[in-house]
């Protein structure tokens, strides 16, 4: 019992990196269907930005604001660095190729994906970089042989809260509106007085934000990170969007959990080294039998 | 004079939709185009709204320049274009296409706006949190309309309003247009179902493979012989009429006429 609810939780966490990442890749591909590769970079390059406030404000502002002082900087200037990267590859990498076609953006976006995780390289090295205990919170809560740490905590309720907020302006507020008849039918929605690329600008701004808090929390919750993170989140959030049906905001959210509760039961109950055997064949069978994810509109692709 | 469309060409890559049209909508009137699939109807309209690129010529309302404006600022300025097949938002509910139809007015006035439209379509106040996919063609044809009307036009451009409608939702759909223009609205209809477009227009114009081929008021043009051949169905249509009358008088058609 206490293993699985310990796996639970586990598979919880990791499943809300995975949400997150996996919205921006959803967003992106409801409006433009377009796959932005570079999606899990910007991820990574979000864990850099972060670590790099971090070390350089936690001597300051740590000594003065203490750890919850710190924390939020670090994650509002990931966020904000990371939103801005996202405008600036929306204008130079896709923008100037829409127009093309598809797969043509395709390969711009795999060519993004490889610039950034180079540049990541470039710029802060090819070793990992270990996130201190400086800037991550270590406390936790001891429920008899329990361990709830204060970390999980945070991250479990600033999904919820974010995710929150990301589900209520889509769905319920006339600008989500716009953004969803935008995904539906471009032409029509530009008859409405809607302006395309300001919906595009949003899409590029809060999924490569909600990317980068999610790198944050990954580089809290294991201490290290690297420059190929982005591709290996990247995938698997990429993953967990198929599952949970491309191009559906509540699917990606849902997607994104189940991914990272299967990952952790594999791993609690089978074996970590299966963990992706077990995850995909999951997923494959999933595609069998409902080839458009768990939340898929049917109606969507008939319009 | 409130919309000018001055010798406007189109092309689609090397096929020119558009040779050369120009009409003009003078206040408050019906102002229809005719003419056969293919022949540049829905062309006119989208590069009156911004959605094709105007190759040349020049499209003025209300003495402000239109072509080469992008879609939703022209949106914005009131000309609404109400286009063909309906395409409401399926995914999404009849009052949030509403709302959408006001997207960027102030909030009592689309408040307002959508207490007119509800007026205007009872049945759509009745179904506001269905989804606008799961309405029938006639009430997804009023909801185009009513989402339309939410911003107030100026002016309204409308694409084959009777396309795929049973006729007695035609004959609703095209009186409750021209209610909407008695209220001021001036309406730029494309048609081709010429003879109900001319019988509420007040000027006509007909279009042929991207040219006005002939243009007049609107009763004349329902009197002129080469119209009534070739868009008003000519002698097919008086075969059809003596079928239908044959019919109500409880005999067997005659098969030949």
């Amino acid at each position: 019992m206490l293993t699985f609810v310990q796996q639970l939780l586990n598979g919880l966490t990791i499943g809300s990196f995975y949400a997150f990442v996996a919205l921006g890749y959803s967003l992106i591909y409801a409006i433009l269907k377009l796959i932005n590769f570079a999606h899990g970079d910007l991820f990574g390059l979000g864990a850099y930005l972060g670590y790099t406030v971090f070390v350089y404000a936690s001597g300051v502002v740590g000594r003065t604001l203490g750890l919850w002082g710190l924390l939020p900087m670090g994650f509002a200037a990931a966020a904000l660095g990371t939103a801005c990267a996202g405008l600036v590859i929306e204008r130079v990498a896709y923008r100037p190729i829409y127009p093309i076609g598809r797969l043509p953006a395709v390969v711009s976006a795999l060519g993004m994906a490889i610039f950034l995780s180079n540049f990541i390289m470039a710029v802060w090295g090819p070793r990992y970089l270990a996130y201190q205990e400086s800037f991550i919170p270590t406390g936790f809560w001891q429920i008899g042989e329990f361990k709830i740490r204060v970390l999980q905590v945070l991250i479990l309720v600033s999904s919820l809260v974010l995710l929150g907020v990301l589900y209520f302006v889509v769905e319920r507020t006339t600008f989500g509106a716009a953004v969803r008849a935008v995904a539906l039918d471009r032409e029509t929605a530009a008859l409405m007085g809607i302006d395309f690329l300001k919906v595009i600008r949003f899409a590029f701004a809060v999924g490569p934000a909600l990317g980068a808090i999610a790198g944050v929390f990954v580089g809290m919750y294991y201490r290290q990170i690297n420059f190929t993170m982005g591709w290996v989140y990247g995938l698997k959030a990429f993953t967990a969007t198929i599952l949970g049906g491309i191009g559906n905001i509540p699917g990606a959210m849902v997607g994104g959990i189940l991914l990272g509760l299967l990952e952790a039961l594999t791993a609690g109950y089978i074996s970590a080294a299966w963990k992706d055997v077990f995850v995909f064949a999951a997923l494959m069978l999933l595609l069998i039998f409902r080839p458009t994810g768990l939340l898929g509109e049917k109606v969507a692709e008939k319009v | 004079m409130l919309l000018r469309v001055e010798s406007v060409s189109v092309a689609y890559g090397a096929v020119e939709a558009l040779k050369s049209v120009s009409l003009s909508v003078e206040g408050a009137e019906i102002v229809a185009v005719l003419g056969a699939n293919g022949a540049g109807k829905t062309t006119l309209l989208k590069a009156i709204s911004g959605l094709v690129p105007v190759k040349s010529g020049a499209i003025v309302h209300d003495g402000k320049k239109l072509h080469g404006l992008p879609p939703h600022v022209i949106a914005r300025l009131g000309v609404v274009h109400i286009p063909e097949g309906r395409r409401v938002f399926a995914t999404l509910t009849v009052e949030e296409n509403l709302n959408l139809g006001g997207y960027g007015c102030p909030k009592e006035e689309v408040a307002r706006a959508k207490e007119r439209v509800f007026a205007l379509f009872p049945v759509l106040k009745e179904r506001r949190r269905q989804l606008a996919g799961t309405l029938s063609g006639g009430e997804q044809q009023m909801l185009a309309i009513g989402r339309g009307l939410m911003r107030s036009p100026k002016l309204m451009l409308l694409d084959e309003p009777s396309l795929g409608l049973a006729p007695l939702l035609v004959d609703q759909v095209f009186s409750t247009i021209v209610q909407i223009n008695k209220e001021g609205v001036p309406i730029l209809i494309v048609e081709q179902n010429a003879r109900k477009a001319l019988s509420i227009a007040d000027q006509a114009h007909i279009l042929e493979v991207g040219r006005l081929v002939l243009s007049g008021p609107a009763r004349e043009l329902a009197a002129d012989e080469r119209v009534r051949q070739a868009y008003l169905g000519g002698a097919t249509y008086e075969r059809r009429r003596r079928i239908r009358e044959s019919r109500a008088a409880g005999e067997a058609p005659d098969p030949r006429g």
